[in-house]
């Protein structure tokens, strides 16, 4: 568990790095986050706490693509902030299941914003519990688009894509999902 | 196991390749890269002072700090709404009633925002006003004394969040109510919860403000019962008229985080107040019974009074059209501020994916052409669009504020994303970002809600400070953070602690106010009844149960400083004058066994501390403010007999021997 987390940050500070770098230059003469050489409210180490969205994610070997996706559009911090987030949260299979080379396309510097809103299109500001949940219910999404949760007996879909599992975490939940929810097309 | 780490050192060195290699792409830009510069920046050199005096709230601790911009010196904790055992604010009899409320002595509050006097939408430099978010109320802070001089409690209102907001003239300042409450009667406020809809009202308040400062509750809107949140007069073309961000519209009364984000927008509240006043003169408000507390510190006699007042004027600007109108806008709207040249509006929704700015001409004309999407409880909506500028779009997680820097520029707090941007007003394009750790708040631009802002900074008030304050078990300090905004990138240039938790903070220049400063209160100005002013003047007197002693202070002795003749069920009063006519020699004064506090007493002032002995014996008594190399010397004796003792009250300074 704990080398897992412990590659997962090695990978997180390397590619939050790269990313740093290949941005456009207009963003790098901001020197202030590149030059302040901060590991980030996520690198704090508090192996006591309960986990927040992201540890959840990190630590879970189902999610590693979504880890990685996390950390290319540089939202690692962000999740792991107070919040409070509902986070549904694909499995590899879901990011699997996508057309050939839709992954490896999304992680490419140039989509950066591309990949930002579908992942964004995952959260919600706001705790909601397996209990809140009601039929039909409608969530705006950080993204600023709106996905629709159904609920028949104890089963729970989001937009189709059905809720496996949740996990309770300290700055919100995740609720672990089979398919990657994809954001309407802009008008 | 060794698998493992294999995968980690060879990530880790990946991780290494990948800073190296940014370090490879960094611009090589002479000096101005990077932090290099940022102390010499903020550093204040012996002999200089501060260009900015900086008014932060203090959040919880109910008080608020001065700060000098930009070194981030705390200078003073100006105690508002919390005692203060520091300097007995609170605990001295003088200072008491200026915590009396309608529910009795009420000895904190929560304070969330400043407003600064203004004349013609400027600073100028008179007082700092507070809001007291908990126990509704407004407090006046002189700017040449830094002591609170006057609070207000405002009637028919749950909480006063949304304050203490001022008209560009300083005509007024606001007060809207946070939670909505059942108003009138006992009968009528007593009714259950979930009548919220039918029965629960808001208020938002509009407190005159005299020349000498005096503050009055001028007149009360009474609106549909939803959330206010903040405030900003308008200015310039839209002075006037004042607007309100207002959430929960689904008028929710349980579980808000959920219940209170149902729809995709609540609004901004615009008030014509002009016009309020009109429907005023012509006598269309009602007078209702209300109960709330004005207290004022008199300066001659350094002594506060609490007055009860038992009326409010109210209007009903349902059934008196044309006072206030609905904007529609974009998800549980927080900040509401308006720019320096009072045309645009901007409605941070604090759960929107953009930011909408509103345009005051636009709304004037829909207004006019009555282009509304419909009413709200009665009251006029206006249609969206209508009333538009346009949006920022992604401009980040989470706005909360907006502050302006005279130059056309906006810069707006985003919590969740930990960043300020900085964006065009007209066009309202990005132009830049600057990280803040983490997840601010409020942030602050010299002058920033005024229409002539100073610039130069911007402070930035952070929650959370893990990844870099040394830890201090389960709680943390909060931080504020300094931008240099002078040029087209923001540069962070300190990172400093703050008193409390800061919510809005202003600042102004050093200038108007460094050199109007009080540097101590004239002897033969003082009235208070119980002053001696100067040591032939000071005795101890026996009324009843109750010794009064009349004594002063001076560098180094208290007279008189043997007192006898105390019994048990005594009350002692020791009123004490601080002979001293000189800048900064403050002396304290504490007596063993106290269960209030001490009390400092400035220059030429009076102070009371009441001290109940419940044992019998010797008490000693001292100067706690290190006044002179002989401050340790300052000091006396009080003896307390049994009651009933026979013992005459006898005291005196300087007889040895006897």
């Amino acid at each position: 568990m704990k080398t897992q987390s412990t590659s997962a940050m090695a990978l997180a500070v390397a590619l939050f790095f790269t990313t740093a770098c290949s941005e456009a230059p207009q963003a790098t003469e901001s020197t202030n986050e590149t030059d302040l050489s901060t590991a980030g409210q996520s690198a704090v180490s508090d192996d006591m706490s309960q986990k927040n969205v992201v540890q959840v994610a990190v630590g879970s070997p189902d999610h590693s693509t979504l880890v990685t996706a996390v950390t290319t559009a540089g939202l690692v911090d962000v999740l792991s902030n107070v919040g409070p987030f509902t986070v549904f949260a694909p499995v590899n299979a879901a990011f699997d299941a996508l057309p050939d080379g839709t992954v490896d396309g999304l992680l490419k510097p140039e989509s950066k914003g591309a990949l930002t809103n579908i992942l964004e299109y995952h959260v919600y500001v706001g705790v909601i519990r397996e209990s809140m949940i009601q039929d039909g219910m409608v969530l705006n999404q950080v993204n600023g688009d709106n996905i629709t949760l159904n609920k028949t007996g104890n089963d729970i879909t989001v937009n189709g894509a059905k809720v496996i599992g949740s996990v309770p975490a300290s700055n919100g939940i995740v609720y672990v999902i089979d398919k990657v929810l994809l954001p309407p097309d802009k008008k | 196991m060794n698998k493992n780490r294999i995968i980690v050192s060879a990530l880790f060195i990946i991780s290494l390749a990948g800073m190296m290699a940014v370090n490879g792409c960094k611009p090589k830009a002479p000096g101005a890269v990077g932090m290099g510069d940022a102390a010499s920046k903020v550093f204040v050199a012996p002999g200089k002072y501060d260009e900015f005096y900086n008014i932060v709230s203090g959040g919880f601790n109910g008080q608020i700090s001065v700060v000098g911009l930009p070194s981030g010196r705390v200078f003073r904790i100006v105690p508002v709404f919390s005692v203060h055992p520091e300097n007995g604010y609170g605990y001295s009899e003088e200072s008491k009633p200026m915590l009396n409320t309608s529910h009795g002595f009420v000895p904190w509050d929560d304070l969330h925002h400043i407003a600064l006097s203004v004349t013609k939408g400027e600073h100028d430099g008179r007082w700092a006003f507070a809001n007291a978010n908990n126990t509704p109320r407004i407090a006046r802070i002189d700017l040449t004394t830094f002591e609170t001089e006057e609070i207000l409690e405002i009637p028919n209102s749950g909480g006063n969040h949304s304050s203490p907001f001022i008209t560009q003239n300083s005509e007024y300042v606001v007060a809207s109510t946070r939670f909505s409450v059942p108003m009138g009667t006992d009968q009528q406020r007593d009714v259950p919860i979930n009548t919220y809809k039918e029965n629960f009202k808001g208020t938002v308040s509009f407190i005159s403000v005299a020349n000498d400062g005096d503050m009055k509750i001028a007149f009360q809107l009474v609106t549909p019962g939803v959330n206010f949140d903040l405030a900003r007069a308008g200015k310039g073309p839209s002075h006037g008229w004042f607007f309100f961000s207002c959430y929960n519209t689904e008028q929710a009364y349980s579980l808000l985080e959920v219940n209170a984000s149902q729809k995709d927008k609540d609004f901004i509240m615009a008030v014509n107040w002009k016009k309020a006043e009109e429907y005023i003169k012509a006598g269309k408000g009602k007078t209702v019974k209300s109960r709330y507390a004005h207290n004022k510190m008199d300066h001659s006699t350094h002594t506060a009074t609490s007055t009860m007042m038992e009326e409010v004027l109210q209007l009903d600007p349902i059934a008196l059209k044309d006072i206030i109108y609905f904007i529609p806008c974009p998800k549980s709207p927080h900040g509401c501020d308006v720019d320096p040249t009072g045309e645009y509006i901007v409605g941070s929704g604090k759960l929107a994916a953009l930011i909408p700015v509103f345009s005051f001409s636009k709304t004037m004309k829909a207004i006019e052409n009555k282009d509304f999407e419909g009413d709200f409880a009665g009251i006029p909506v206006i249609r969206y669009e209508s009333a538009l500028h346009g949006v920022v779009e992604k401009p980040g997680l989470g706005p909360l504020h907006t502050e302006f820097d005279g130059k056309g520029n906006a810069y707006t707090s985003m919590f969740v994303s930990s960043e300020i941007v900085k964006w065009d007003i007209k066009t309202l394009q990005v132009l830049d970002r600057a990280p803040t750790y983490y997840s601010v708040g409020h942030l602050s631009i010299p002058g920033g809600p005024t229409t002539k802002p100073h610039g130069k900074y911007l402070v930035a008030y952070n929650k959370i400070t893990k990844d870099r304050y040394l830890p201090t078990g389960p709680e943390l300090c909060q931080s504020a953070q300094l931008y240099d905004i002078s040029g087209d990138k923001m540069q962070l240039i300190l990172d400093f602690p703050t008193i409390g938790e800061p919510h809005y903070a202003e600042a102004l220049p050093a200038s108007m106010i460094k050199d109007k400063q009080v540097k101590f209160y004239k002897l033969e100005d003082n009235k208070h009844p119980y002053a001696a002013k100067g040591e032939s003047e000071a005795k101890v007197v026996r009324e009843g149960n109750k010794i009064h002693v009349y004594m002063t202070s001076i560098r180094s002795h208290f007279a008189p400083d043997n007192i006898e003749g105390v019994r048990l069920g005594d009350e002692v009063y020791f009123h004490v004058t601080n002979l001293e006519q000189d800048w900064d020699v403050p002396h304290g004064f504490a007596i063993k066994g106290a269960d209030n506090a001490e009390t400092l007493i400035m220059p030429g002032a009076t102070q009371t501390l009441k001290w109940i002995p419940k044992r019998v014996g010797i008490f000693p008594f001292y100067c706690t403010d290190f006044c002179s190399a002989l401050h340790q010397e300052m000091q006396g004796y009080i003896r307390v007999s049994p009651a009933g003792t026979n013992a005459p009250i006898s005291f005196s300074l300087g007889v040895p021997g006897k």
